[in-house]
């Protein structure tokens, strides 16, 4: 085999380095909407969970609790489709319906609304694991239905949802790779104009090595706290 | 409204395209069915050859496994595609994009079976070395069959999301149902293929979805 060949092509130091700026610049661009979906997908996902929980109480009338309908199609459809499908419809759709939005933002928009629905299910998963008894018990001390999720339920459902939470955090962060599909311009996108501009393939794995270096952390995290709170 | 229809759900464009589309529809669900089918069985291999407990391979899976859970599917597949030539390797898009599935979906498929087989209690092992059973043999009449049970759920989930990676053959240009729909979009210049494309993965992976959460709510 052509070692030498093989180093010049994808190895090649010295055009990662001519690289580097850009894929810095990408990597920021990565980091910038992974921050946003996150911060936005799990308060979203919170509300949503809370939100459907308290609806499909038994005491509530009947056209309350067919709210939840709607509720659990998004959740399912969001859970069912592809992200990069749901990117692609997004970004071409959205035009159509007058609504102007950025490259970027219809990522963010894509990201957030994929991680909200797998977060309200874990969420929801975690509040109905706390037994019934605790909702009683705060009932008799008087504590309205927001206190109970606020104060008692809420901080327990975090503890189960934590493992599922990180790994599903984790799977969005890597998944923003997908916005460079629709042209913003992140890391993986700054690679590949690199290859383009080159004819060689090592802006892709210096990129590589960056998303590896930038997740691996990640990864060991979210199996430690698996391991943890299975003790 | 009438707008809204003749961009989103033209009949007229379902029609025509429906021909294009069928063809990614096809591609897809070969796919699907053929990278499951190597990804677990890789997956299943690895989380036993890591059951032998040999140290020097246990790290080797340890950094395979990691490294592929950390590296995002969608650059793994132009890895896949850009390096594979060099190689002198000259392999269809499909066959291609079977591998980095594999690649990938090995690695979560291990862990997955990993944690079934370590669920195991150990006085299995020692009855079956007791009873004088080979490695193999423990495993493939003691440990596995009940690690099965303990493994379906999480298997399930993760073949949804296998099924669900699918679509990153596109970017390789490999003729999928995502590709096939954007060709067609592309072609008509109307989004309608596009929103076809989406419905026929939800009838497609909703059972999936369903069944997921039904596994994961009766384990709980």
């Amino acid at each position: 085999m052509d070692l030498r060949g093989l180093v010049d092509s994808f190895f090649n130091v010295r055009i990662m380095l001519d690289y580097l700026p850009a894929l810095a610049r990408g990597l920021l661009v990565t980091v910038e909407i992974a921050a946003l979906s996150l911060g936005m997908g799990l308060s979203l996902g919170l509300v949503l969970a809370v939100v459907r929980v308290a609806i499909k109480r038994k005491s509530n009338p009947r056209l309350v609790r067919w709210l939840n309908i709607p509720l659990s199609l998004y959740v399912d459809s969001m859970r069912a489709l592809p992200p990069l499908v749901t990117l692609v419809v997004v970004y071409f759709a959205l035009p159509y319906l007058g609504v102007f939005i950025s490259r970027f933002w219809s990522a963010v928009l894509v990201f957030v609304l994929v991680l909200a629905a797998f977060a309200s299910e874990i969420f929801r998963a975690g509040i109905e694991s706390v037994g019934f008894g605790q909702t009683e018990a705060s009932r008799a001390l008087g504590l309205s239905y927001l206190q109970t999720m606020r104060y008692v339920l809420v901080p327990q459902a975090f503890r189960v949802a934590l493992p599922p939470l990180t790994s599903r955090m984790i799977s969005i962060t890597k998944d923003v790779s997908l916005a460079s599909v629709i042209g913003v311009s992140d890391l993986l996108k700054e690679a590949k104009l690199g290859i383009a501009n080159t004819y060689n393939t090592s802006p892709l794995i210096a990129a590589a090595i960056l998303f590896t270096l930038l997740f691996l952390p990640l990864v060991r995290l979210s199996m430690y706290v698996e391991r943890r709170l299975q003790q | 409204m009438n707008e809204f229809i003749h961009n989103f759900f033209n009949a007229e464009i379902m029609a025509k395209s429906w021909k294009i589309i069928g063809i990614g529809l096809s591609n897809t669900v070969q796919l699907a069915a053929v990278s499951l089918v190597t990804a677990a069985i890789l997956g299943l291999f690895l989380a036993v050859v890591r059951g032998l407990k040999i140290r020097a391979i246990n790290l080797l899976i340890v950094i395979y496994v990691d490294f592929f859970r950390a590296l995002p599917t969608i650059v793994l597949f132009m890895v896949v595609y850009y390096m594979l030539p060099f190689f002198g390797i000259s392999l269809p898009l499909f066959w291609a994009a079977v591998m980095a599935l594999t690649i990938n979906g090995a690695a979560y498929f291990e862990e997955i079976f990993r944690a079934g087989i370590e669920a195991i209690d150990r006085g299995q092992w020692e009855a079956a070395h007791a009873l004088g059973l080979t490695f193999p043999m423990t495993m493939r009449y003691v440990i596995l069959p009940q690690a099965i049970r303990i493994v379906i759920p999480p298997a399930t989930s993760n073949s949804l999301e296998l099924v669900k990676t699918t679509v990153l053959a596109s970017v390789i240009s490999m003729p999928d149902l995502l590709y096939k729909a954007q060709q067609a979009a592309g072609l008509w210049y109307n989004p309608t293929p596009l929103i076809l494309a989406a419905l026929i993965f939800l009838v497609m992976l909703w059972p999936l979805v369903r069944l997921t959460s039904y596994l994961e709510r009766r384990m709980a």
